[in-house]
C-alpha cells in the first residue's frame, strides 16, 4: 500500500468535512497505512520556539529536528546556507499606484524586522543576505480597487535568491496584495506584514513555479486593533515549497484568516505551515488548508499552530486541514496543535481530514455518462474553489481554476 | 424500441480466498416498455448483475455477452455505457466531495445527451423532478448524496432516472431501506419515467412490496447465481406467501451470507 497519511494529535469537536460521511481519518483507515505518533513525542510550547536575527543562533538542520522533520533537508542545502543572492537571478516587479514604493529597507531600518523576526535557518539567512528590502507601503484611508502586485521571476534553476519584502497596510486602509512567484529559482523569501489599525488587507502568495524551483519562506504580519488580516498561500508549482505563515496581534478587535491551497504531482514536496499567536485578548482567528495529490511521491505537509496565550481571554479560534488523495503513491502529512492557557474563550477548534478519491467515486460519476477526466476535475474542482473563491479577485482566480485544471490534466495518465 | 438482451452471463470476482463465481450463466431480454422483477434472497448475486450491466470494475465477466440494440455492451466503458442508454439506480449511492448536486446533475445531463441543456428550461425541469419526488430545494446546492439519508439518496437516484431519461433502468433495491411513504414517492417516480414509454426496467428486490406500486410484466426468481423459475406478475404473489425457501431447498444449496447482495 503506497498511499499514506497521517494525521497526529486529539480533536476537538465535531469537525464538518465538506464531502466526507466520516472523518476522513476513518474514511481511508481500511485502504490506507497510517502511522501514528500518539504519546510518543513530547512537544514543547510554540512559544519557546528560538526566534533570532543572527544567523549563528541557528544551525544547519539535519532533518531530526521538530520543524524539519518532514522536510527533504538535503535537497535543500543551497537554501539553507549562508550565501549571497547570485546577482540577476530574480526579476523583480511591482504593480502599484504612484508612491506606493518606498525606499528600500536596510537591516534596522524600521518597521523592517519589527515583526519578522527569523524562526528557522531558512528564513534568518535570507534575510541576514538581503541588504534592501522591498517596502509598499498602502497609505491610512486608502482603498485600492485594484490589487498590488508583486512579480517574482526566477531566472534559473539552483540559482540561490534572498528577498526580505515589507508590506504595510496603513490605517482603515483596504487592499489586496498579490505575490507571484514564477521561472525557476532557488528562492529564500521572506515577507513582514503590518496591518494598521482598522486596515483591512489580504496577502496573496501564488507559487506558480516551474518544475525545478524551490522555494522557502518565512510570511509574519502582525495585526493592530479591529484590523482583518487575510493570507491565502497557494502553492501549485515547483519541486519543493515550504511556506510558514504566521500571525500575531497588537490590539483587540483584530481578525486574521490564514487559508491555503496546494496541489502536488509527482514528485513534488509542498509544505505549510501556520501559527496564529493569541497573544491579545478577544482576537479571532480562521485557519484553513485545502490541499488534493496524486502521483507518486506526491508529499504535502500541514502544520497548524495556535496557541491562545494566558491573557488571550475572548479568543475565537479554529483551524482545519482537508486532503484530497487522487491516487495511490501520495502521503499527506497534517498536524493540528493547539495549545490553550485560558480557559476564557469563545472557541478553540481544531480538524484534520484527509479523503480519497477512490474508485467508488468515480464509478458514480461515470455511471452517470460522466468521463474519467471530467470526473476527476469536477470532484477536485469543486474542493478546492473554496479557497480559490476567497480570494476576490476575478482574474487571479480565474487563472488559478485554470492552473488547477492544468495539474489535473497532467496527471492524467 | 430498444432491447437489452443478455445471454449465458458467467461473472466472477476476486475474494482473499481466490476467485469466486457469482453469476453462472444468465440470460434474459428486456425490451423498451417491459418491467421486469429480478426477486431472490440475499446473496443470490442480483446485485452482480446489476453492478455488472453498469460495468463496475470489481466484477469480471468470464463469459456470456450483454448487448443493447445489438451493440456489445461489455465493450463500453462504464460512461459509455451510460450516454449509450443504461442507468444504474445504486443500492449503496455513494457520496462525493466537492460536488453540489446541482454541478453534477447539468454535468451528466451534458454528458449524456452531447450537448449542454438550455440553462432556463433545464432548471425548471430540475425543480420540477425535485417537487414531484418531495425532494428539498435546499439539495441542489449541496454536495452529491452528502449528509442524505438513506431514502434521500434513494430519491435522488431516481430524481436523475427521470432527468437523464435512460433507455433503459436497473433498480438495484431501490426500495430498500425506504419506508412506506417514500417507497410510494419513489414509486411513483419510477412510474412516471416508465409511462413516457421509452424506457424498460429491471427492478431488483428481495421483497415484494415494491410490487404493490410498480407492477412487473415479467417475474424472474433469482437464485445461486441462476434465474432458476419465470413467470408473470403472480410469480410475484406466490413468492409473498411462500418465500424462497423452495427455490433453496431445490436448489440444494445454503443461501450464501450476503455479502454480494
Amino acid at each position: 500500500m503506497t498511499a499514506e497519511v497521517t494525521t497526529e494529535k486529539a480533536r476537538i469537536g465535531a469537525p464538518s468535512i465538506a464531502g466526507f460521511t466520516e472523518e476522513g481519518e476513518q474514511l481511508v483507515a481500511a485502504k490506507v497505512d497510517r502511522h501514528h505518533s500518539h504519546g510518543v513525542q513530547v512537544m514543547s510550547s510554540r512559544a519557546e520556539r528560538l526566534t533570532s536575527h543572527d544567523v549563528a543562533d541557528f544551525a544547519i538542520p539535519n532533518g531530526r529536528e521538530e520543524e524539519w522533520r518532514f522536510t527533504p533537508v538535503r535537497e535543500i542545502a543551497n537554501l539553507l546556507s549562508d550565501t549571497a543572492t547570485d546577482g540577476d537571478v530574480l526579476s523583480l516587479s511591482v504593480e502599484a499606484p504612484d508612491g506606493f514604493v518606498k525606499p528600500a529597507l536596510r537591516a534596522g531600518e524600521a518597521p523592517r524586522g519589527a515583526t519578522l523576526v527569523p524562526a528557522d535557518r531558512a528564513a534568518v539567512v535570507a534575510s541576514a543576505n538581503t541588504e534592501e528590502a522591498l517596502h509598499v507601503q498602502i497609505p491610512a484611508e486608502a482603498e485600492l480597487q485594484e490589487p498590488v502586485r508583486v512579480l517574482v521571476k526566477g531566472n534559473g534553476a539552483g540559482r540561490r535568491s534572498n528577498s526580505h519584502y515589507v508590506i504595510e497596510a496603513g490605517e482603515n486602509s483596504r487592499a489586496v496584495v498579490i505575490l507571484e512567484h514564477e521561472g525557476a529559482a532557488d528562492h529564500n523569501g521572506n515577507v513582514e506584514v503590518f496591518v494598521r489599525e482598522g486596515a483591512q488587507l489580504t496577502v496573496v502568495s501564488v507559487q506558480l513555479w516551474e518544475d525545478d524551483a524551490k522555494h522557502l519562506a518565512q510570511h509574519d504580519a502582525e495585526v493592530a486593533k479591529d484590523a482583518v488580516y487575510k493570507h491565502i498561500a497557494v502553492s501549485l508549482g515547483g519541486k519543493i515549497v515550504r511556506l510558514n505563515s504566521n500571525v500575531r496581534f497588537s490590539g483587540e478587535g483584530a481578525e486574521a484568516e490564514l487559508l491555503g491551497l496546494y496541489f502536488a504531482d509527482a514528485g513534488q514536496h509542498l509544505e505549510h505551515r501556520s501559527f496564529v499567536d493569541h497573544n491579545v485578548a478577544n482576537c479571532k482567528s480562521n485557519v484553513l488548508y485545502k490541499g488534493a495529490l496524486q502521483g507518486k511521491g506526491a508529499h504535502t505537509v500541514w502544520v497548524g499552530d495556535v496557541l491562545i496565550q494566558k491573557q488571550a481571554e475572548g479568543t475565537d479560534s479554529y483551524e482545519k486541514n482537508q486532503n484530497l488523495v487522487l491516487t495511490d503513491g501520495c502521503r499527506a502529512d497534517s498536524v493540528p496543535n493547539l495549545e490553550i492557557e485560558t480557559g476564557l474563550i469563545e472557541g478553540a477548534g481544531h480538524a484534520s481530514a484527509t479523503g480519497r478519491f477512490d474508485d467508488e467515486h468515480l464509478f458514480y460519476l461515470m455511471a452517470r455518462g460522466i468521463p474519467e477526466d471530467v470526473a476527476r476535475r469536477l470532484v477536485v474542482r469543486g474542493f478546492l474553489n473554496e479557497i480559490i473563491q476567497q480570494i476576490k479577485v476575478p482574474a487571479l482566480e480565474a487563472r488559478l481554476t485554470e492552473a488547477v485544471e492544468r495539474e489535473l490534466t497532467a496527471g492524467n495518465n | 424500441m430498444s432491447t437489452l438482451e443478455i445471454k449465458d452471463l458467467h461473472v466472477s470476482i476476486e475474494t482473499e480466498q481466490g476467485t469466486k463465481e457469482i453469476l453462472k450463466g444468465v440470460s434474459l431480454t428486456i425490451r423498451t416498455g417491459e418491467t421486469h422483477a429480478i426477486m431472490g434472497p440475499n446473496g443470490s448475486g442480483k446485485s452482480t448483475l446489476a453492478s455488472t450491466i453498469a460495468g463496475h470494475p470489481r466484477y469480471t465477466v468470464t463469459s456470456g455477452s450483454i448487448t443493447l440494440d445489438g451493440e456489445n455492451v461489455l465493450e463500453m466503458s462504464v460512461d459509455e455505457r451510460a450516454r449509450a442508454g443504461v442507468f444504474l439506480a445504486m443500492q449503496y449511492p455513494v457520496e462525493v466531495p466537492g460536488v453540489t448536486m446541482t454541478n453534477f446533475l447539468r454535468t451528466a445531463k451534458t454528458a449524456i445527451d452531447g450537448e449542454a441543456p438550455a440553462l432556463r428550461t433545464w432548471t425548471k425541469e430540475v425543480k420540477a423532478a425535485m417537487d414531484q419526488l418531495r425532494i428539498d430545494a435546499d439539495f441542489a446546492q449541496r454536495n452529491v448524496n452528502e449528509g442524505f439519508s438513506g431514502g434521500e439518496k434513494k430519491r435522488v437516484e431516481i430524481l436523475q432516472l427521470e432527468l437523464f431519461k435512460p433507455k433503459f433502468a436497473v433498480l438495484d433495491e431501490t426500495d430498500s431501506g425506504l419506508d412506506v411513504d417514500a417507497l410510494k414517492v419513489v414509486s411513483e417516480g419510477v412510474n412516471r419515467a416508465h409511462a413516457t414509454g421509452n424506457m424498460g426496467t429491471m427492478l431488483i428486490t428481495h421483497y415484494t412490496r415494491i410490487l404493490r406500486y410498480i407492477k412487473p410484466d415479467f417475474v424472474h426468481v433469482f437464485v445461486d447465481g441462476k434465474i432458476v423459475e419465470e413467470g408473470g406478475p403472480e410469480l410475484a404473489d406466490r413468492l409473498e406467501e411462500e418465500g424462497y425457501d423452495r427455490y433453496v431447498v431445490g436448489a440444494g444449496q445454503a443461501v450464501a451470507p450476503a455479502s454480494h447482495a
